[in-house]
């Protein structure tokens, strides 16, 4: 590059606007980093923060405790750490089976017209505000019954799942070298199960990971469960009753008036960030080791 | 070579076509071999329909459920579209007593903060790009864009949070005071009045940072598609770094970065929970950016519980209905634009 760069000079006769040109480029270049740093500056703050807030609030009865009322310090979020939980699972189970069934479609379709339709919709789908598809779980799952429910918050939150797997699914089965599903299909394997068993188990790690990282963009999804799983000060797990989500109580004692509450807010948005951060962290090194991180 | 397990039954020795055309050549051809041999054949034939139409169904709830959710929400705002017809987007009415809504604060509400969101974002997102994708020292690309990603996931409601408890003090001591009185831009009707500190300045500022990594990730990997050789011809010419870059690597990327940016939009307009937390909730047109507002969603997210009528409720479902078309419009084009960009590079 400075080879090019010096040739220019060499031949370039006027030194004068090569010096422009070339302060320019010294700008232009030094801020694109200020941007990436500014760019960086808000996740440092937003983990500084509350590793700073969540760190004192933070302790095991967070974890083993029910709510405390107001005015008492102390207490947790047992109710609404079990209901997150469960709300993921029932997400899962309503999520996983399509997305990856989805996926494995648009692998194994690559360039039909419905596999290309089937992608750019699930993409589309990626983008549907949370809080559209709150309002379509309450209109479908929970008015026609006339009260809130686990079952309508998990499927809510299950629904946003199907986009994030489906094209991760696709992405991961994309991988699994073509020689693999010939030489299967060689030895007389049935197509079904080459691709249950042997391209599936091939891409299964990558699939995990991809589920994983969903699995943590919907564990803090709010808007969602404001009208479906709707909270619950109590103990439930009572898939039909209204059940605690970690999200929701954070918004609820963000929102009120109660030191006390913001701390537990606090140690509500550090579980969550932290949940998230892990995720991540086993996601990247899971994709490092399985494709080298390097290339593309 | 790992040993696969081979069924003992199957007729691994007959000429089988690689993809089934369809059962009747499939079956009539692998047949003609031998009769006792045509069973499986046939069974497997069966199977890897069942097995096919079972992928074809899973694949077909993707577009079934944007369907369903279009019919349903849509159905269920019908009664208040209706209803007040097309001043429900004009009017800024909202009066639940009486009956009388309009969406305009909220659709204007929206819109703004949306607009904020990309003016403060788009750049540094796209300085960024360019710092990760060409300049940025091998060691630190890793570690950067890691970092970017993280950004992307932290959930709506932590930022919420963050944004309560330390943004919004930030903003309401400092950064507004400064905006307004210390560079005069109080004298223009955008800055102001009093400051509250909730207010749409806050929810577009909160935005930014959250659309901020979208942003970023599609722009990296755009530039990151652009070949190599279209940077070597713009240094061989003699440019400078710059001038390879803005005369060879953004021509090439220009679409998938727009597609990158109008991504970032249909996140801002249908983002939630942090901006109810920061905007101030409140049903009036100010031209004041300092004043609290509403958006679309913060205005569903808020009210909803609470509507007790079902002229309320409709009217809730109705702004749902016209943030879900849009935010559908938006993606629509931008995934059109980013696809483009990545089909070029396969």
């Amino acid at each position: 590059m400075s080879v090019a760069l010096s040739s220019t000079g060499r031949q370039g006769g006027s030194t004068k606007r090569l010096m422009r040109r070339r302060i320019a480029s010294v700008v232009m270049v030094s801020l694109t980093c200020v941007a990436a740093a500014i760019a960086v500056v808000p996740l440092i703050a937003i983990l500084g923060y509350l590793l700073r807030k969540g760190a004192a609030s933070l302790s095991l009865s967070f974890f083993t405790h029910m709510p405390a009322p107001v005015g008492e310090p102390g207490g947790g979020m047992a109710n609404a750490i079990i209901g997150t939980l469960v709300l993921i699972g029932i997400a899962a189970t309503v999520g996983l089976p399509v997305g990856i069934g989805a996926g494995l479609y648009l692998a194994e379709q690559r360039g039909s017209r419905l596999a290309n339709l089937v992608r750019y919709l699930a993409d589309v789908l990626n983008g549907l505000p949370s809080i559209v598809m709150g309002i379509f779980a309450w209109e479908f799952l929970v008015r026609p019954f006339g009260h809130f429910s686990a079952l309508a918050g998990g499927a809510a939150i299950g629904a946003m799942m199907i986009p994030l797997v489906t094209r991760t699914t696709e992405e991961m089965v994309c991988t699994v070298p073509q020689s693999l599903r010939e030489a299967a299909l060689a030895l007389g394997y049935p197509r079904w199960r080459t691709s249950l068993q042997i391209v599936l188990r091939t891409a299964l790690g990558g699939i995990v990971t991809g589920v994983l990282v969903a699995v943590a963009r919907v564990a803090g999804e709010t808007a969602p469960l404001l009208f479906t799983a709707f909270g619950n000060q109590f103990w439930s797990l009572k898939l039909t009753q209204p059940i605690a989500a970690l999200p929701l109580q954070i918004y609820v004692y963000a929102n009120s008036a109660y030191d006390d509450w913001h701390a537990q807010a606090w140690a509500g948005a550090t579980v969550l960030i932290g949940l998230v951060l892990v995720i991540s962290v086993i996601a990247r090194l899971v994709t490092r080791a399985r494709f080298g991180g390097g290339h593309d | 070579m790992t040993p696969l397990p081979v069924p003992t039954t199957g007729p691994s020795q007959e000429p089988r076509s690689f993809r089934h055309p369809g059962p009747p050549t499939g079956s009539a051809d692998a047949s003609s071999g031998t009769v006792r041999r045509a069973p499986v054949i046939q069974g497997t034939v069966i199977a890897d329909r069942v097995y096919r139409l079972t992928l074809v169904f899973f694949a077909l709830c993707i577009p079934a459920l944007l369907l369903l959710i279009f019919v349903v929400v849509g159905s269920a705002g019908w009664p208040a579209l209706h209803h007040f017809g097309f001043s429900f987007l004009t009017s800024s009415a909202w009066d639940p007593v009486n009956g009388l809504f309009g969406a305009a604060p909220a659709i204007v509400g929206t819109v703004l903060t949306s607009v904020i969101a990309l003016v403060v974002a788009t750049p540094l997102a796209l300085g960024g790009a360019i710092f990760l994708s060409e300049f940025s020292p091998s060691w630190l690309r890793q570690p950067l864009s890691f970092l970017v990603d993280l950004l992307a996931a932290v959930p709506s409601v932590v930022y919420g949070v963050w944004g309560m408890f330390f943004f919004l003090p930030l903003l309401r001591t400092s950064v507004m005071p400064f905006l307004r009185d210390t560079l005069h831009l109080g004298a223009t009707p955008f800055f102001s009045g009093p400051i509250y500190g909730p207010s749409v300045l806050a929810a577009g500022l909160i935005l930014a940072i959250m659309v901020l990594p979208y942003i970023a990730a599609v722009s990296r990997e755009v530039l990151v598609a652009v070949p190599r050789s279209q940077r070597e011809a713009a240094l061989a010419l003699g440019a400078t770094r710059w001038e390879t870059i803005a005369g060879a690597v953004i021509p090439y990327a220009r679409t998938g970065i727009i597609g990158g940016v109008i991504l970032g939009l249909g996140r801002a307009l249908g983002e939630t929970m942090a901006v109810t937390m920061l905007i101030g909730n409140r049903h009036e047109l100010s031209a004041s950016l300092l004043a609290p507002g509403y958006t679309m969603a913060s205005l569903i997210a808020n009210e909803f519980t609470e509507a007790t009528t079902d002229l309320h409720k409709a009217t809730l479902m109705a702004v749902g209905f016209v943030l879900f078309v849009m935010t559908l419009v938006v993606n629509a084009i931008a995934r059109l634009l980013v696809r483009r960009v990545s089909e070029v590079r396969v």
